[in-house]
This record gives C-alpha cells, sequence and structure tokens, in this order.
C-alpha cells in the first residue's frame, strides 16, 4: 500500500513539475548562442557600458555630490546639474541619432539612473522620467513632425512630464477626470493633474485626457501640450519627506485649446499606451532603487568598519554580521531582477512580469536596506551629517510611484494566473 | 601649421583604491581591483584635444601599451576626442614587467614608422610613478623635452610651455617635434559623454605586438620585495612646552 501512495504521489510531483517547466518557458525564445559560448553573467557589462558608467560616477561625484545636501534643504534641482545631464547625454538616450540622439541602448538608461541614484535619487528620476516615459512614447509613436519638433530638443535642453495621475486617479488611473473636448479641428483641454514629476522644470507635457468620457477608458487620448500654451499653469512644488530636489507639482489645464496634431499616437488609445511605457517606466524605478539602496550599503559599511564599540569593529559582532549579509544578498538579487528585465526588454521578449517584480523587490529592498543602514550608523546615522537619512527618506517613494506595491502584486498575480492557465 | 599628436595613456589602478599589497610581496593586488586612466594621461589627452579644437592640431592619436584590458582606456581616450587608437598588445603575464623603456622603445618605433609632431604623456604614472617614459623617448629620438606643463601655447613651428618646477614657474620654447609631459593644472579633462562614447566606437583601432614592432622587452629591474609602510606609531599629549622640549630631546630629535 505504502509503495503504490509513493508511486501515485511521484507521478503527480512529475506532472506538477513539467506543468512549472512549461509555464516558465511559455515567453521564453530560445537562446541564439554567439560563436558557441555560454552567455557572460549579468553583471558583466561591455566595454562602452563600462565607459558610460565611468562618466556617470565621475559626474555624480564631482557636480552632483556637493550639491545633494542644499538641493535636498531647499528642494531645487542645481542648474548646473540640469545642465550636466544633458551636456553629458543623459536625456534622451535611445532617441535616433536621425533625431540629434545617442541612439543608445535600454540599458545604457539603466546604467545612467542606477549610478545617479548612488549619490541622488532625485537626480535619478529626473533623468528616469525623461529616457523612460517620455522620450520613448515620442519615438514609437510620434509623426514625423512631432518626432522633428520634440526629440532633438529632449536630448539637448526641453524637459519633459508624464501627466496621467489626478487628485482623484491614482492606482485607478483610468478614472482620470481631464477632458479633451473635440472643438471643430481643435481639443480643449480642462482639468487638473497632480504628482507630476519634473512639472517645475518641463518645458513640455505628455496630457491623458478623455475625449469621451461616455467611452469610459476608450476615450483616454494622450496630448502633447506646450508649457507655454494659453491656459497651463503649473503649481505650488510638493513639500515631500524624500526625493525633494524632483520637482513634483500639480498642473492645470484651464481650456487649453490644442490642434488634432497634438495628439499622439492614436485618438482613444491613450490607456494603452500609458500601460505600456510603465513597464519601461518600472524597470528604471527599480534601476532607481537598486542605486539608492547600493549608494546607502556603500556609505554605512566603511563606518561599520572603522567605528569599535567593547573593543572590535561594529561589523565583527555576529549580529551585525548577519544584517549586512542579508542586506548585500537581497541588493544583488535586486539588481539582477533589474538587469534581466532590462535585457528581456532589449530582447525583444515579454518583459512585463519581470518589470513588475524589479520594481516591486527593488523598493521593497531599498526600504529595507536604507532603514537597517540608519541603525548600524546609530545616532550619527540619524542625523544629516551623514548621507544615509536621506537615502532613508528618499526610498519610501519607491513602493508608491509609478504603480503602487499593491498594484505590482496584483499585476503579477495575473499574469502568473494567466501562464497556468495556459497549460491546464 | 597643424601638429599630429601622439599621446600615451596608460591603465593603473584608480586613484581611489585602497591599494593592498600581495601576500607574496611581489606587487600589489590588482585582480578585480577597478582600473581607470592615469589621471596625468587624461590631462595629456585633454591638452591635444583642445588643441585639435582650436585648429592648432590636425589629429590625435592615442596609444597604450599592455594586456589585452588596455582597450578600455583606448575606448575612453577615442571618446574624448582622439581620432585613432593604437594598442600595443603584451600578455597579461608580461604586462606586469613593463619598464618606460620598453614603451619607450615601442612609441619610438610607431614615429619612425608614422610622422608626429609631438607626443604628449602624463608626468608620471600613478602606480609606479616612475616619470621617465618621456625623457627616455626625448633622449632615443633627440626630440626637445618640455616636462610639467601647467600651459601650452602653439608658436608657429614650435610650442611656448610653462612649466612647474621647485622654484617656481619655467617658461620655455621647444621646436617641433618635441616631447611634453601633462602636469596636474594644465586643464580639466572632459568627461566621455554618451553620444562621444557611441561614436568612439566607430573610430579605429589598431592592434600591433612587440614582435610587429621589432622590441626587445626584456626587464632591466627586478622587483625584489613590496612591503607596506610601517604602521603609523601613536601620538601622545604633553601638557607644556617644557615638558615636550624634554619629550624631544628624551627621544633623540633634538640635541639634549
Amino acid at each position: 500500500l505504502q509503495m503504490l501512495s509513493s508511486l501515485r504521489s511521484s507521478s503527480t510531483l512529475s506532472s506538477s513539475v513539467r506543468g512549472l517547466l512549461t509555464a516558465s518557458s511559455a515567453a521564453a525564445k530560445p537562446r541564439h548562442d554567439v560563436e558557441g559560448r555560454a552567455p557572460p553573467p549579468l553583471n558583466q557589462l561591455s566595454e562602452h557600458e563600462l565607459a558610460l558608467r565611468d562618466t556617470v560616477k565621475r559626474f555624480s561625484h564631482d557636480v552632483i555630490k556637493p550639491l545633494v545636501r542644499s538641493m535636498d534643504d531647499t528642494s531645487t534641482m542645481h542648474e548646473a546639474v540640469i545642465k550636466g545631464t544633458f551636456a553629458n547625454g543623459f536625456m534622451g538616450i535611445e532617441v535616433p541619432e536621425k533625431y540629434q540622439g545617442p541612439e543608445s541602448s535600454f540599458f545604457d538608461a539603466v546604467i545612467v539612473i542606477e549610478e545617479l541614484a548612488k549619490i541622488d535619487p532625485s537626480v535619478s528620476v529626473f533623468v528616469d522620467v525623461q529616457n523612460t516615459l517620455v522620450a520613448p512614447l515620442i519615438f514609437t509613436l510620434g509623426t514625423e513632425e512631432q518626432k522633428q519638433k520634440y526629440l532633438p530638443r529632449i536630448c539637448h535642453d526641453w524637459i519633459g512630464a508624464f501627466c496621467l495621475s489626478e487628485a482623484g486617479s491614482g492606482s485607478d488611473a483610468f478614472a482620470l477626470k481631464t477632458t479633451a473636448k473635440k472643438d471643430g479641428d481643435d481639443f480643449v483641454i480642462n482639468g487638473s493633474k497632480l504628482w507630476i514629476t519634473n512639472a517645475g522644470h518641463a518645458s513640455f507635457f505628455l496630457v491623458f485626457a478623455n475625449a469621451e468620457p461616455e467611452k469610459g477608458y476608450r476615450g483616454i487620448t494622450c496630448f502633447l501640450v506646450d508649457r507655454n500654451a494659453e491656459g497651463v499653469s503649473v503649481g505650488k512644488k510638493e513639500d515631500k519627506l524624500g526625493i525633494r530636489a524632483s520637482s513634483t507639482c500639480p498642473v492645470n489645464f484651464d481650456g487649453v485649446r490644442v490642434p488634432k496634431s497634438a495628439i499622439l499616437g492614436e485618438y482613444g488609445k491613450g490607456y494603452k499606451y500609458a500601460i505600456e511605457c510603465l513597464n519601461a517606466g518600472r524597470i528604471g524605478i527599480g534601476a532607481q532603487m537598486i542605486g539608492l539602496a547600493q549608494g546607502c550599503f556603500d556609505a554605512a559599511i566603511p563606518f561599520m568598519q572603522e567605528r569599535k564599540q567593547f573593543g572590535s569593529r561594529l561589523i565583527d559582532f555576529q549580529g551585525m554580521a548577519f544584517q549586512v549579509s542579508e542586506v548585500g544578498m537581497e541588493i544583488e538579487a535586486a539588481r539582477m531582477l533589474v538587469y534581466n528585465a532590462a535585457r528581456m526588454k532589449e530582447a525583444g521578449l515579454s518583459f512585463v512580469k519581470e518589470a513588475a517584480m524589479a520594481k516591486l523587490y527593488s523598493s521593497i529592498v531599498a526600504s529595507k536596506t536604507t532603514s537597517k543602514c540608519v541603525e548600524w550608523l546609530g545616532g550619527v546615522g540619524f542625523t544629516k551629517e551623514f548621507p544615509v537619512e536621506k537615502f532613508y527618506r528618499d526610498a519610501k517613494i519607491g513602493t508608491i510611484y509609478e504603480g503602487t506595491s499593491n498594484i505590482q502584486l496584483n499585476t503579477i498575480a495575473k499574469l502568473i494566473d494567466a501562464e497556468y492557465k495556459n497549460k491546464a | 601649421v597643424g601638429m599630429r599628436v601622439l599621446v600615451g595613456v596608460k591603465r593603473v589602478v584608480d586613484y581611489a583604491v585602497k591599494v593592498r599589497v600581495r601576500p607574496d610581496k611581489t606587487g600589489v593586488i590588482t585582480e578585480g581591483v577597478q582600473h581607470s586612466m592615469n589621471p596625468f594621461d587624461e590631462i595629456a589627452l585633454e591638452e591635444a584635444v583642445k588643441l585639435k579644437e582650436k585648429k592648432s592640431a590636425t589629429e590625435v592619436v592615442a596609444f597604450s601599451m599592455g594586456g589585452p584590458k588596455c582597450q578600455e582606456v583606448l575606448r575612453t581616450a577615442l571618446a574624448k576626442g582622439a581620432d585613432k587608437a593604437i594598442h600595443v598588445e603584451i600578455p597579461d603575464a608580461d604586462a606586469s614587467k613593463l619598464e618606460p623603456l620598453h614603451v619607450a622603445r615601442a612609441l619610438r618605433k610607431i614615429i619612425e614608422n608614422d610622422k608626429f609632431d609631438a607626443v604628449f604623456l602624463g608626468k608620471q604614472a600613478i602606480d609606479d610613478d616612475a616619470n621617465q617614459t618621456g625623457s627616455l623617448l626625448a633622449g632615443m629620438l633627440d626630440w626637445p623635452q618640455a616636462l610639467y606643463a601647467s600651459k601650452v601655447e602653439p608658436d608657429g613651428k614650435s610650442l611656448k610651455v610653462t612649466r612647474e618646477i621647485d622654484g617656481g614657474l619655467d617658461t620655455i620654447k621647444v621646436t617641433l617635434p618635441a616631447i611634453l609631459s601633462a602636469d596636474l593644472r594644465l586643464n580639466e579633462p572632459r568627461y566621455a559623454t554618451l553620444p562621444n562614447i557611441m561614436k568612439a566606437k566607430k573610430k579605429p583601432l589598431e592592434k600591433k605586438t612587440a614582435k610587429d614592432l621589432g622590441i626587445d622587452l626584456t626587464p632591466q629591474t627586478k622587483v625584489v620585495e613590496v612591503s607596506e609602510p610601517p604602521v603609523r606609531q601613536a601620538g601622545g599629549f604633553v601638557d607644556d612646552v617644557p615638558t615636550l622640549i624634554a619629550k624631544l630631546k628624551e627621544k633623540g630629535f633634538i640635541k639634549a
């Protein structure tokens, strides 16, 4: 009897294992081996990627680092930092050469976002929005005229802002109330957007407004609106817990008239574009979070090696060392999720689940890392003299913007459910 | 008018790294350690690129000699404005035994085959602090040398160079072709911007071997031992000047 039952359980085990294997390979394409060699580890970067990372490191250290504290205190982004991001080619990274862009890869954007976050997560998000939301929407959906107008400027001096959220619609994005009423060949936009990153510096906005509210979300359309258009006003910037140098403001549209040519992509497809570009945006935030965690960790460990209590270095106490191990491991795991999601995107594979996981996990890790670092540094960790308290405050937004953690959990669950359904 | 400048760039352990001595005391640990372009070489390269931007130079060629990873530094040089790069590749095992004399020999061969008006180098590498390559090369080629430059001005077929020396500043004029070594305050090197990193991929990088150049790489020196400097001894506090004097006398630093 015992043998029979064990046989039966082993066959159900093998069928469920088979299920696991086929489910996970559902989205994967076969790997193309290069010259018969195994693919390199995820953390091995190409020569060019190393050169770029080095440039970002130097820029962050030379230009941004001395200004971090004052930018945080005054909630402003220094002119030298903004100019530097454009001058070094960090803005519009994937924009084709035809439009005066560097025509580089998505992974390069990840590198830039991660490195900047090690010094200042505010500057990191500033560059992230431009590269993962603003520029891609325009170069994938724009008409030739729109691309000629915006793309070169995106690489040189114009900052774009992504206007989706409102007072009444955050996670429930499609419940937005901003309308775009057709009037002849124009549309008139009325409404208020809230929590808009980069709004203080933006020269133009990508505005999601509903042109046919009766159709629900299928009326949502994306409009390109210039800051100097009549009726556009940017409200007072928020006084935030973290990423304070990043401007977060309300943006009001009071009878703003735009021509039909201001529509980006197709009429009524705005909802689709918002969802799709936020997938890439999630990898960007993941990059910001792993950079933030690493930067904080890099500030904390040397302190724990220097500081002694009871005759031993802090890091030598087993209790402390075990915490350090755990945090170090989680940062490494988060980085692998972010890097792999980015590489999957570049390989043309479906990456929605992996992007959601990367953002969710790395924001959790960033919160935990920074919290631990403050504790490890004790009293000094609690003061502004050391950088860890700022990283602690900056980390929190990771679990909130570009899709809250609960939304990510929802998304991942739905995808897993679908994966297994396909194999039932 | 319109110089062709050859710029030497060396891949060294990054200045920010805390170097540690190998357990066998044959040198410092270089595996898995951050490397970058020698800071003085960055300054030399920047000066050459600036001259090209001012139309005083027509071409800037970057040169490096060492193991395969030298390519990283050459790509950075291309991204910072060099037009092409030459890599004299030495197997990693031999690269650690390279001396300024060998580099000077290689540079001389390159120059013999290809006309250059000036060679810009960093004044010294931050790993060996040798400060020899420039002078050795000048001797081999019988060219004038302007070392520790803090200011460079083209002057017809010459260069007017202000040098930082122990006594202050020394301004000389050297007729081209000449050797120049860059000191810290000569300029502030630019960053390799992303668009330039992308453009650098299309610029030519030529590879040569020591055999191609027909040079001898036999080491002239042998490293006997590398060890850490003695640990700094703790000091002490004294209450007043007479006690300080007494202590100094006691320790033999001033005559009793």
